[in-house]
């Protein structure tokens, strides 16, 4: 397999500019905190930021397990549970009726306002805040997936039909796997939400987490230590995000084979 | 009708308006147990119309259609259906594409899997068995989609201009392959094409269809000794049946450049 170190390398091509930007954004930025001296309570160096997290090291995983569970699980009861009910709305026209409506106007109260509510109903453990993980998901993924279900191509419906498939049938043959591609854009942007949804549910309470470890970096001013977090969100969020981009490639390879009508086609002028 | 396997009275159909489009103008159309009938005639005068009622797919206006002996109007599933566009499922490779209408009429998977993989290599396909339906040819989507229709156990075939996308040479063989096995398995056959040789090459009856809105307007009936091989097509007999057919569509209105 030659194609895997390619690929590597050509990943590599294509960021290496933002990341070269990025080196110089925090050499800057470490040179400007020496030259003004600044208060480590008011700006922390990023040096200084590499120290917490060294001392913080022991401290995280915790924090760091109890927010991505949030997150994962949140996300994953949204994806569950997004798709039944698309499925449900595209399948039964009362339904459709009843629920779209209701599902597309409850968005006007953002789910993060629940959080409280849920603090009340549930209690300070990680499930309260999975349930606001799974209200902010939930939206986009059935929107996506109703609309995905809904273009299906009429005339691959009327195929598997005429070969005699029932209502089942051509749900599971044709309708599921066309609305792949859309119930995946849905869930990136659910992936894109659900730990910043995990750890604002945690600012309003938690035992653990990150974001009550911000919280309590900011009660002791340790700016440095909520920085560290900040980095910590950041790449869990881009790890989640890469994941459910993977998991689109693994359920719908089909979406990214050359075609044969322009793979062998000239080059454009 | 007793005995006909497929049985069309007075089948009329016309596309709401406005202007409404008369598609179907009272078809009326009988094919026995196992035979081969084509239906030729001018682009856009109700062909694939006609084939898409047959396939309970578009309930006409008035008329009755019977496969087997059964109404077929709003009963898909009685015969098996080929659609003019290559239709295939783009997230199923070319193997699970064959074996789609099969294992949805119930045969298992593992024997749909056998005979479609028996038929990959008659059909040019070998070798892309795991292939996606977007990287195949026009040409090979449209085998692949020929190939489906087949390993339906239906004993009713209706195909929309199944070659059209296939050149010459690959449609001559498609010819006398689709001879060998339609003698094997003695299924009916409602063929509809463009192309004139190709109708009597295979057919024991065609019939000519009047521009839009279609009836039809003649049927002749074809006995040359079967197999017919690929020379057929410079004898003599067959030349002036050609002049026959050609004259029919000329007769009843103006003729599609391909047809
Ligand atoms: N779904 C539809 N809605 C409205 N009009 C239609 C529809 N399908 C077909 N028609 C019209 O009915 C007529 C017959 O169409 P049909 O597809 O049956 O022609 P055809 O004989 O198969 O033509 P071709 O040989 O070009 O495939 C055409 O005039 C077409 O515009
Ligand atoms: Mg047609």
């Amino acid at each position: 397999m030659t194609a895997i170190p390619r690929r590597m390398a050509a990943l590599a091509r294509e960021y290496a500019p933002a990341l070269a930007l990025l080196v110089a954004l925090v050499g800057l930025w470490e040179a400007l905190v020496r030259a003004l001296d600044a208060r480590p309570y008011i700006l922390p160096a990023p040096s200084a930021i590499w120290a917490a997290f060294l001392e913080t090291r022991e401290l995280l995983p915790a924090h760091l397990e109890a927010t991505a569970t949030e997150a994962l699980a949140g996300l994953g009861a949204a994806a569950v549970g997004g798709v039944a009910l698309a499925v449900l709305i595209a399948s039964v026209p009362l339904v459709r009726r009843v629920l779209y409506p209701i599902v597309v106007a409850s968005q006007t109260v953002p789910p993060l306002v629940l959080a409280p509510l849920l603090i009340v109903w549930v209690g300070i453990g990680i499930e309260s805040k999975l349930i606001v993980v799974a209200l902010v998901g939930f939206f986009p993924i059935v929107v996506s997936t109703v609309d995905g279900l809904a273009s299906a191509d009429r005339e691959l419906v009327a195929l598997v039909r005429g070969m005699g498939a029932g209502k089942l049938a051509v749900l599971r043959h044709v309708l599921i796997p066309s609305a792949v591609p859309a119930f995946f854009a849905g869930l990136k942007i659910a992936a894109a939400y659900a730990v910043i949804g995990a750890v604002i549910g945690e600012w309003v309470a938690a035992k653990e987490g990150l974001g009550i470890f911000i919280i309590r970096s900011q009660a002791s001013f340790r700016l440095d230590q909520i920085f560290v977090a900040i980095a910590v969100i950041a790449l869990l969020s881009i790890a989640l995000f890469v994941t459910v981009h993977l998991l689109a490639r693994l359920a719908s390879p089909w979406n990214y084979v050359d075609h044969a009508a322009d793979s062998k086609g000239e080059p454009r002028p | 009708m007793d005995g006909a396997a497929v049985a069309i009275r007075g089948l009329r159909h016309a596309f709401p308006g406005p202007p409404p489009v008369p598609a179907l103008d009272g078809v009326e159309l009988e094919a026995a147990r196992g035979q081969f009938v084509s239906l030729v005639g001018p682009s856009g005068c109700g062909k694939s119309t006609l084939l898409r009622a047959l396939a309970g797919l578009l309930l006409p206006d008035a008329g009755e259609a019977l496969i087997e002996g059964r109404s077929a109007l709003g009963r898909p599933g009685l015969a098996a259906y080929m659609p003019q566009r290559d239709l295939l499922l783009p997230w199923r490779r070319a193997l699970a594409n064959a074996t789609l209408g099969a294992t949805i009429a119930g045969v298992g998977r593992a024997e749909a899997r056998r005979r479609a993989l028996d038929l990959f290599e008659r059909f040019g396909l070998a070798g892309f068995e795991r292939s996606w339906p977007s990287q195949l040819s026009g040409g090979m989507r449209q085998r692949l989609a020929l190939l489906r229709t087949f390993l339906m156990p239906r004993d009713v075939l209706l195909l929309d201009e199944p070659f059209g996308a296939l050149d010459a040479i690959t449609r001559r063989e498609m010819h006398q392959w689709l001879q060998e096995v339609w003698r094997r398995d003695a299924r009916t056959v409602l063929f509809v094409t463009h192309d004139v040789e190709e109708a009597l090459v295979l057919s024991d009856a065609v019939c000519v269809l009047t521009p839009r809105p279609a009836r039809v307007a003649a049927r002749l009936a074809i006995d040359y000794p079967r197999p017919r091989a690929p020379a057929l097509v410079t004898d003599p007999a067959f030349v002036a049946d050609k002049a026959r057919l050609l004259a029919a569509l000329d007769q009843h209105g103006a003729r599609s450049g391909d047809a």
